[in-house]
C-alpha cells in the first residue's frame, strides 16, 4: 500500500481526537438541547398547566374543606409531579429519533452516558424544576400548613431529578414505538415507588414537625444512585430500542 | 469444559432434546408434591389457634408469594445472559417467565384478598407485603407490555430484559421502602405470620407445598419454552423432522 | 502490508429468524467507492447499520484498519460519517446551530469554517434561518454540509441524493470522488443512475443471499 504515511498521520489524529472532547460533547447537546427547549416555550407550560389543572380538580371532586385538603396535599402535590413528569418524558428522545439524530448521536465518538446525562438535565430543568418552584402555589391552593412548604421544595428538588432520571429508562425503551406515551407511564410508574413513599412522607413530617433530614439523606442517596445507574440502562436501552 | 457445556447449553435443539424425557418425571414429581402436600396441610395439620382455619390459606398463598418473587430473578437473570452472551435460548426462558411469573403473583394477591376477609374483615388491607406484591405485578406486566409492543422478536427480549434488570435493581429498594412507609401509617398491627413461630406440625406441609410449586414452576417453565423453542425453530430441519415423525 | 481500511469477513447476519445475507465478504480500501445494491428487504439498511455500530446483530467479522471493530470502536467512530434517510437536523435549529451540535459531538474538528461549509452546498444566506423554514431539498443540504466539515476518512450515504437537484448530485458526485482520491472511501446506497459509475465497484447482496435450501435447513443452534 502507498498511503503508509497518510495511515499514520490518521491515527495520531485520531488519538488526539479520542482523548479530550467529553465534556465538549456533554456541553454541546446540553447547550443544543437547551436552547431547542426555549424555542419550544408552550411546551415547556404543559406539564405545569396540567400540574395546576390537576390540582384544581381536587377541591372539586373531594370538598373544600380546608381540613381534608390539608391532609391530602402533600401527597396529591407528590403524585401530580409524578404524573406531570411521566407525560412530559415520552418526548425526551423521541424527536430526535425522528428527526435522524439520534443515530447520528448513537454513532458520534461520545460516550452515550454522558450524552443521556446531558439530555436529562435539560429535561429536569424545563420540568422537574419548574414544577419544584410552583409546587408552594398549588400548596397554598391545597391550604398546605406553612410547616410542609419548606419539606415540599426540598423533597420535589431532588425527587423530580430521580424521576426524570428513571424516566429516561423508559422513554429509551420505547423510543421506537409509536404509541409509547402510555406504555412509558405503565413501566416506569411501578419504580417510582420509593421516591413518592420517602418524598410525601418528608412532607408530612415537617407539618408534624419532625426532623425531615431522614428522608431527605434516603432521597439524595437514591438520587446519586440514580445518577449513576439510569443512564448506563437508559443507554443501553436506546442501543436496543432504536432497532425496533 | 465447562464452557463447551455452557454454549451446548445454549442450542434450543439440544435444550429440547435434553429436557424431553426430564418432563414426564417433573409431572409425577410435582403431582405428588402438591397433592400431598394440600391434602396434609388441608386435612390433618391442626387449626391455627387464633385464625382457626382460615389460616389454611396459606399453603397456596405462601408457596405462590415466594415463586412471584423467585420467578421474578429466574426471568431477570435469563434475560441479562440472554443480552451479555446473546444466547437465544436464554431469551426464550425469559419470554417464558414472565407470563408464569404474573399469574403467580395474581394468585398470591387473591389468596391473600380471600385470607384478609377473616382475619380483617375486609378483601383489601393496604398491608405492606400485599402492598409489595401488587407493585410487584405492576412490574411483571410492564414487562410483559414491552415484550407484545416491538414487532421485531429480538428487539422485544432485548428491551424486556433491560426493563427486567432496572427491576431488579429496584426491588429490594421497593420492598424496603414499603415496608417503612407501612410501618409509618400503622404502627400497631397485629402480624399473624411471624415464620419463627409456625409450629412444624405447619411447617412442614408448607415445605412440601413449596418444593412442590417449584418443581410445578419449573415444568410450567420448560413446557413453555419447549413449545417456544418448536415456534420459533419451525423452519429448521429438525423440528420439521419431528413432526414428521409426529 | 497495510491492512484494508474496512474488512468483513464471512458476515452473517439475520432478522427475526431470517437470513437476510451470509457469508458476506469485502474489502474496502482508501480510494473506493462502493454502492451497495439490491431489492427492497434484501438487507441494505441492515448492512448500514451494522457498518455504523447502530446494530451488532451478526456473525463474523468486521475489522476496522485490521482490528476488529468492537475493539476499535471509537477510533472507528471518530472517522465515520453517516448521513441516512433522515437528514438528522433539528428543525427547531437554523443550519449553523445544527453543525455547531455536530462539530461540538466530533471536538471541534473541521476541515472549513461552518460558514464555508454551507457555502458549498448553496445554503449561503440560510446560516440563521431556523430549519422548519426550509424545504425538504435544503434539510438535506444541511445534513450534507457535514460532508465539508467531516476529517472522517469513512463515508456511509444511504440514499444521499434523495430530494437533490441535478447540479447537487453531480457536486456530490464530484465531492465523493475527491474524498476517496485523497485516501478516504465511500460506502453508498442509491436508486438513481450515477453519472461516474465506472468508477464504482459495486456489491449485489442478492448474491450473498442463502440458497433456499440451505436458509431452511441450517439452525443458528447447529452452526454454534
Amino acid at each position: 500500500m502507498s498511503d503508509i504515511p497518510l495511515a499514520e498521520e490518521q491515527l495520531l489524529r485520531s488519538r488526539q481526537l479520542v482523548s479530550p472532547g467529553v465534556w465538549a460533547g456533554f456541553l454541546a447537546t446540553l447547550r443544543r438541547d437547551t436552547i431547542i427547549a426555549f424555542r419550544h416555550r408552550g411546551e415547556m407550560m404543559n406539564p405545569l398547566v396540567f400540574f395546576l389543572m390537576v390540582i384544581t380538580m381536587v377541591p372539586l371532586g373531594i370538598s373544600p374543606e380546608r381540613i381534608i385538603l390539608a391532609t391530602l396535599a402533600p401527597g396529591m402535590i407528590w403524585v401530580v409531579a409524578l404524573l406531570a413528569t411521566l407525560l412530559s418524558l415520552d418526548s425526551l428522545f423521541r424527536s430526535d429519533f425522528e428527526d435522524g439524530t439520534l443515530e447520528q448521536l448513537l454513532m458520534s465518538p461520545q460516550p452515550l452516558y454522558f450524552q443521556v446525562l446531558a439530555k436529562v438535565a435539560v429535561h429536569w430543568l424545563v420540568t422537574g424544576l419548574p414544577l419544584t418552584l410552583m409546587a408552594p402555589l398549588l400548596g397554598v391552593m391545597l391550604s398546605l400548613p406553612a410547616a410542609g412548604f419548606v419539606p415540599l421544595c426540598y423533597t420535589l428538588l431532588l425527587g423530580t431529578a430521580s424521576l426524570s432520571l428513571i424516566g429516561a429508562i423508559g422513554a429509551a425503551l420505547t423510543v421506537a414505538l409509536r404509541k409509547g406515551g402510555l406504555l412509558l407511564s405503565l413501566v416506569i410508574m411501578p419504580l417510582y415507588v420509593p421516591v413518592l413513599i420517602f418524598g410525601a412522607s418528608a412532607v408530612n413530617n415537617g407539618i408534624e414537625g419532625f426532623p425531615i433530614g431522614g428522608q431527605l439523606a434516603v432521597l439524595g442517596a437514591f438520587l446519586a444512585m440514580a445518577i449513576v445507574l439510569a443512564p448506563m440502562a437508559a443507554a443501553g436501552a436506546l442501543r436496543i430500542g432504536i432497532n425496533g | 469444559m465447562a464452557w463447551q457445556w455452557f454454549h451446548r447449553l445454549g442450542s434450543p435443539r439440544w435444550f429440547y432434546e435434553k429436557t424431553g424425557p426430564w418432563m414426564p418425571w417433573l409431572a409425577v414429581l410435582s403431582a405428588v408434591l402438591l397433592i400431598s402436600g394440600a391434602v396434609w396441610g388441608l386435612a390433618f395439620a391442626p387449626a391455627d389457634m387464633k385464625q382457626g382455619n382460615s389460616y389454611r390459606i396459606i399453603y397456596i398463598h405462601v408457596p405462590a408469594a415466594f415463586l412471584a418473587l423467585a420467578g421474578y430473578y429466574i426471568m431477570a437473570i435469563s434475560g441479562a445472559i440472554g443480552l451479555i452472551w446473546k444466547m437465544k435460548l436464554a431469551d426464550m426462558v425469559m419470554k417464558s417467565a414472565a407470563p408464569i411469573g404474573a399469574v403467580l403473583t395474581f394468585v398470591a394477591l387473591v389468596t391473600g384478598a380471600i385470607w384478609g376477609k377473616p382475619t380483617w374483615g375486609t378483601w383489601w388491607v393496604w398491608d405492606a407485603r400485599i402492598t409489595s406484591m401488587l407493585i410487584l405485578f405492576f412490574l411483571y406486566l410492564g414487562v410483559i407490555a414491552l415484550q407484545e409492543a416491538y414487532q421485531h422478536q429480538d428487539t422485544a427480549n432485548k428491551a424486556s430484559a433491560i426493563l427486567a434488570l432496572v427491576g431488579t435493581v429496584n426491588i429490594p429498594i421497593i420492598y424496603k421502602s414499603v415496608d417503612w412507609w407501612y410501618t409509618l401509617h400503622q404502627p400497631a398491627t397485629i402480624k399473624f405470620t411471624s415464620e419463627s413461630t409456625i409450629h412444624p406440625s405447619m411447617l412442614y406441609p408448607l415445605l412440601t407445598m413449596v418444593i412442590g410449586f417449584y418443581c410445578f414452576y419449573a415444568l410450567v417453565l420448560l413446557l413453555r419454552t419447549r413449545s417456544e423453542v418448536l415456534e420459533r425453530e419451525k423452519k429448521t430441519r429438525w423440528v420439521q423432522d419431528l413432526a414428521r415423525q409426529g | 502490508m497495510n491492512p484494508h481500511l474496512l474488512e468483513l469477513k464471512q458476515l452473517h447476519c439475520e432478522r427475526d429468524e431470517r437470513v437476510l445475507f451470509t457469508g458476506l465478504d469485502l474489502h474496502i480500501n482508501a480510494g473506493d467507492v462502493v454502492q451497495v445494491e439490491g431489492p427492497n428487504g434484501c438487507g441494505k439498511t441492515t448492512l448500514l447499520r451494522l457498518l455504523t455500530t447502530t446494530s451488532s446483530d451478526y456473525r463474523g467479522e468486521i475489522l476496522w484498519q485490521g482490528q476488529a471493530l468492537r475493539r476499535a470502536r471509537l477510533d472507528y467512530l471518530n472517522q465515520l460519517l453517516y448521513v441516512g434517510h433522515l437528514p438528522g437536523v433539528k428543525k427547531a435549529l437554523s443550519p449553523r446551530e445544527n453543525l455547531n451540535w455536530f462539530t461540538g459531538m466530533y471536538q471541534g474538528h473541521q476541515r472549513c469554517s461552518i460558514e464555508a461549509a454551507l457555502e458549498q452546498v448553496g445554503l449561503f444566506g440560510f446560516e440563521d434561518v431556523p430549519c422548519f423554514q426550509l424545504s425538504a431539498g435544503q434539510l438535506r443540504r444541511v445534513a450534507l454540509a457535514r460532508l465539508f466539515l467531516t476529517p472522517a476518512r469513512v463515508w456511509i450515504l444511504d440514499e444521499p441524493f434523495t430530494a437533490i437537484d441535478k447540479q447537487g448530485v453531480a457536486n456530490l458526485e464530484a465531492l465523493m470522488a475527491e474524498h476517496a482520491s485523497g485516501g478516504g472511501c465511500v460506502l453508498l446506497t442509491t436508486h438513481q443512475d450515477m453519472q461516474r459509475a465506472a468508477t464504482v465497484r459495486k456489491l449485489n447482496l442478492n448474491d450473498y443471499k442463502p440458497v433456499a435450501t440451505a436458509a431452511e435447513f441450517t439452525t443458528p443452534a447447529e452452526e454454534r
